[in-house]
């Protein structure tokens, strides 16, 4: 049971070959009308695998056999109005853009460009605990006076008698 | 018994209340639980020493899941460990946290949590439950070995706690379903009644080793263990030498009794741990710091516990069983002293500290009460244990039994000269280094040093009562004809043989170790070598992050044509490839259905490609709205009406809003500085694209066999709802809810759209300034004018 005729098979190639490179495409602009062109084409192909040309599936019009089939139709009906509201949506989009960087074209993300030439971490996780840069810590934090009361900072004693450089 | 684990976590979330009003009190409630659970556990003993005591929830039923507990010898031992010494830490923690510490709220929650967990996991009688506590225990330590996080040495050291431990943590998950699916269920008791085998089961047992090896730090997986000293002292008392640090020697004590007998599972065991106590023992020996003595200790006996209950053998079970209590009994008030040394005299460092034990004498007696239990002196119950783990591998000779023996021998010797050290480092008096005064500790923190170390003496005074606890376990070995092993029993004198010659060995050797020990620290600094444990932890993660980087340069390049490309080709290749294979072109393909399809189809694709070429932005709309109109009159020859209408007034509704927008933008597109080389690629993938959706239309709808199941009844049923178009009897009846749901679309569409486009009405009626975004003054100024 064949349904989609081959001129029909090259429309909805090209209808998707379009979409497709417009939505490769820098400008936002371009992007949008290429979401729209294949809006277009998903619509058509959507309603060509629902069948051969028949008649409109209002009752009384035809005999019940010879007319479309219905379901098809109503699903690309609702996809026709998301497609609206999906355009109108990225219109808007696609224009505070402008208004705010002056220009509609999709930027390359400089940060993933950066990671891109790095070639380590700037740091590691792996590192030892209480390695050579310990004196940047100012206590032990294992330590019986890391778990007392909270020290005022004013106060510069510490605790009595304590051996252990503060680091600051 | 679930409900006792419950009650902990649920106590748990409610203790920041009690905290917030007393620090003391706090501990104190969260003592509470801990203590009644050891009640509990003991008033239980009887039935737990005979048939074990079950209990089992269901968890999800459908799955197969299931909550089952089971309470026996060994979970007995390790309630002792945890919920008595729990107790006890609590009380002393009431002491040792300060007043308005910051840390003690959290940290009061979170050591109550781990015991609810703890306890799950050592009473888990199912592999799955006992996983999910298992890794709970892991997040508890994690967030109290970290702290408050301030500190770059609890950060670090936290971090390579979750990672080591959550590591062994996952292979062993995979190891758990290995297991579980060999033996055809995942509780324990019935896997170790009727133990599997196979290649399935080798993988399975390799890789739970992994995850007890790492929870357990041995070798080479040990360094996290000192690291996580960096938590508060009763933290690491209770956690990482009392309770969490043996739970993989509880697994491994678990399954011995099925795996025991096979190379898989005793020769890493038995050899990892006879390295690990060396190794433990011997860095011990070069602490300064008192409780880094302690966690090298830790590491050493965890090594010790692990040849002991994965070796097999009756014998070997009895003493496991026995240093595992033995050691919970005297680390930790060992830990409680070191706490309390730190509380009042503010360093646990050996060369800062003197003549403590004349001031402090009743405080060196309980250290060494506890210390003469690690040395293994008698009358403690660590010697009792000693005692029993060399007979057992002196009993069993042979190269494996010598081999096993003599370590373990070495290993004792350091363990005794350690606990040498360390009652000298923190007590005798030292030539050349100033006595400090110091005040007396509070009972808060005395008296559970006490309980906890006179604990020690009681049972290997009392050592009936542990026998019958590891004969309890031990009944899982079956001695078989051997009179001796059947007939052993814990006991303070054996009469004269060969293992008190060891015990013996071990002291002396250990105290002349001690008394020689600027000859050791002349070895240490000749035998520092570039290669350790924690040098390779560091490379391993290092390793990973670079590695991260890379992938991450590679993949995520920040261009967007370049990811949708990727889509594409991906697309392109996967489904497409499946089309080529397995697709069948129909062959009653018709050139056209309708003749008025050809011109309508030729008006859409010459727009279509007009389109690319288009650079000015007005043009570029006009041609979607030709396409647009193409596409309805297409609708309309397919005999859809309905469509066709709704794609007329959608399409010029589309035009107004894009009319709108272009009266603000630039007429021309921007130049396309792109190659022609990008261009062209851009083209092929499209075009490829494009071809593949056609084909794979025509090749799937022409693959339908039966007609349409629903449409038929949608039209039969048309009349009674109302409505001759059986399109809007669909659209309102049949499927309203879809139309609800594109309504609901729509408004939220029209709502982002209205705020969007507001938005800049907002700014330019403000003061004349865009407040967000990164425009240049200049383009600004055009805006707003």
């Amino acid at each position: 049971m064949n349904t989609i005729n081959m001129s029909m098979a090259v429309v909805v190639a090209v209808l998707y070959g379009v979409g497709f490179y417009l939505l490769l495409q820098r400008s936002l602009m371009r992007v949008l009308i290429g979401i729209v062109v294949l809006g277009h084409g998903a619509n058509l192909l959507l309603q060509l695998a629902g069948g051969p040309p028949a008649r409109a599936p209002i009752l009384g019009s035809a005999p019940d056999e010879q007319i479309a089939d219905p379901l098809p139709q109503a699903l690309a009906l609702t996809a026709i109005v998301i497609t609206f509201a999906l355009t109108t949506y990225l219109l808007a989009l696609g224009y505070r853009s402008w208004v705010l960087v002056g220009h509609d074209e999709v930027q390359d993300d400089i940060e993933d460009r950066r990671i891109a030439h790095r070639r380590a971490p700037e740091a590691s996780m792996g590192e030892e605990a209480g390695s050579d840069d310990m004196s940047e810590d100012e206590d032990d934090p294992g330590s019986a006076a890391a778990s007392g009361d909270p020290v005022e900072p004013s106060v510069t004693s510490g605790p009595a008698g304590s051996g252990r450089g503060v680091g600051r | 018994m679930l409900a006792l684990v419950v009650a902990h976590l649920v106590m748990a979330g409610l203790l920041p209340v009690v905290s917030a009003r007393s620090r003391r009190a706090a501990f104190g409630v969260a003592a509470v639980l801990p203590g009644a659970t050891l009640i509990w556990a003991l008033a239980n003993a009887r039935e737990a020493l005979g048939p074990g005591l079950e209990a089992t929830t269901g968890w999800a039923p459908a799955l197969g899941l299931e909550f089952s507990f089971r309470l026996d010898a060994l979970g007995l031992v390790m309630i002792i460990l945890v919920a008595g010494l729990g107790a006890l830490i609590f009380a002393y923690s009431a002491g040792y946290f300060g007043r308005k510490s910051r840390d003690a709220p959290r940290s009061a929650a979170l050591l109550l949590a781990f015991a609810g967990a703890m306890l799950g996991l050592v009473l888990a009688d199912d592999l799955l439950t006992l996983y999910v506590f298992w890794e709970l225990t892991s997040i508890a330590s994690f967030l109290l070995v970290g702290q408050s996080g301030e500190h770059r040495a609890n950060r670090r050291a936290a971090l390579q706690a979750v990672l080591v431990t959550v590591f062994g943590g996952l292979s062993m998950l995979m190891g758990i379903v290995l297991l579980g699916e060999a033996a055809g269920t995942y509780r324990i008791s019935q896997i170790v009644a009727a133990p599997p085998s196979g290649a399935m089961v080798t993988a399975a047992l390799v890789l739970i080793l992994l995850g007890a090896l790492t929870k357990s730090a041995q070798l080479p997986f040990h360094p996290w263990l000192p690291a996580a000293m960096a938590a508060p002292t009763p933290v690491s008392a209770y956690l990482h030498a009392a309770s969490m640090v043996k739970a993989g020697v509880y697994l491994v004590a678990r399954l011995s009794p099925a795996f025991a007998d096979r190379a898989v599972w005793w020769v890493p065991v038995v050899v990892l741990g006879l390295g690990t106590m060396l190794l433990g023992g011997w860095r011990a020996l070069q602490e300064i710091d008192l409780k880094r003595l302690l966690a090298f200790g830790t590491v050493s006996q965890l090594g010790f516990l692990m040849v002991l209950l994965g070796a097999g053998g009756r014998i070997a079970a009895m003493a496991g069983l026995t240093l595992l209590l033995a050691h919970g009994l005297f680390k930790a008030p060992l830990f409680m002293v070191v706490g309390t040394i730190d509380k009042i005299t503010g360093t646990r460092d050996i060369g800062e500290l003197s003549g403590l034990g004349r001031q402090l004498p009743a405080l060196a007696a309980v250290a060494g009460l506890a210390g003469m239990s690690m040395a293994g002196i008698p009358p403690l119950l660590g010697f009792v244990g000693k005692e029993a783990a060399f007979e057992a591998f002196l009993h069993e000779g042979g190269t494996r039994g010598w081999t096993v023996a003599l370590g373990l021998l070495a290993g004792s010797v350091l363990t005794a000269a350690y606990t040498a050290r360390f009652l000298w480092g923190a007590f005798a008096a030292k030539p050349g280094v100033e006595a400090r005064e110091v005040s007396r500790p509070t009972l808060a923190l005395t008296v559970p040093t006490w309980i906890a170390a006179l604990g020690g003496l009681a049972l290997g005074a009392g050592y009936p009562l542990v026998d019958a606890l590891a004969d309890g376990y031990a009944t899982a070995y079956p001695a078989g004809d051997d009179a001796l092993a059947a007939g052993y029993h814990l006991a303070l004198w054996h009469g004269l043989g060969l293992p008190l010659a060891f015990s013996a060995v071990a002291v002396l050797g250990g105290l002349a170790l001690h008394a020689r020990r600027t000859a050791v620290n002349v070895v240490h600094t000749r035998l520092r070598h570039p290669v350790s444990a924690q040098r390779g932890y560091e490379a391993v993660v290092a390793g990973l992050e670079r590695l991260a980087v890379r992938v991450t340069g590679r993949v995520q390049v920040g261009s967007l044509p370049t990811y949708l490309a990727i889509l594409l080709i991906t697309v392109l290749v996967l489904p497409g490839t499946a089309l080529l294979i397995g697709g069948q072109w129909p062959d009653d393909q018709m050139p056209f259905h309708s003749l008025i399809q050809l011109p309508l189809g030729l008006m859409v694709i010459i727009a279509a490609l007009a389109l690319v070429r288009a650079h000015r932005r007005f043009t570029a709309v006009l041609l979607v709205g030709a396409i647009g109109y193409g596409i309805g009159g297409l609708f309309i020859v397919d005999g859809a009406p309905d469509l066709a209408l709704a794609q007329f007034l959608v399409e010029t509704l589309t035009l107004v809003a894009f009319v709108f927008v272009l009266r603000r933008l630039p007429a021309h597109f921007a130049e396309n500085t792109s190659s022609s080389g990008t261009r062209i690629r851009k083209a092929l993938i499209a075009g490829a694209g494009g071809i593949l959706v056609a084909i794979a239309g025509v090749v799937l709808s022409g693959a339908r066999e039966a007609p349409p199941a629903t449409s038929a009844e949608f039209v039969r049923l048309a009349p009674e709802a109302g409505a001759t178009n059986v399109i809007s009897a669909i659209l309102v009846d049949f499927r309203a809810l879809d139309t609800v749901g594109e309504i609901t679309v729509l408004l939220i569409a029209a709502a982002g759209t209205a705020s969007l486009v507001l938005a800049t009405r907002h700014d330019r009626r403000r003061d004349g300034q865009v407040k967000s975004g990164s425009g240049s003054p200049e383009h600004e100024e055009e805006l707003l004018r």
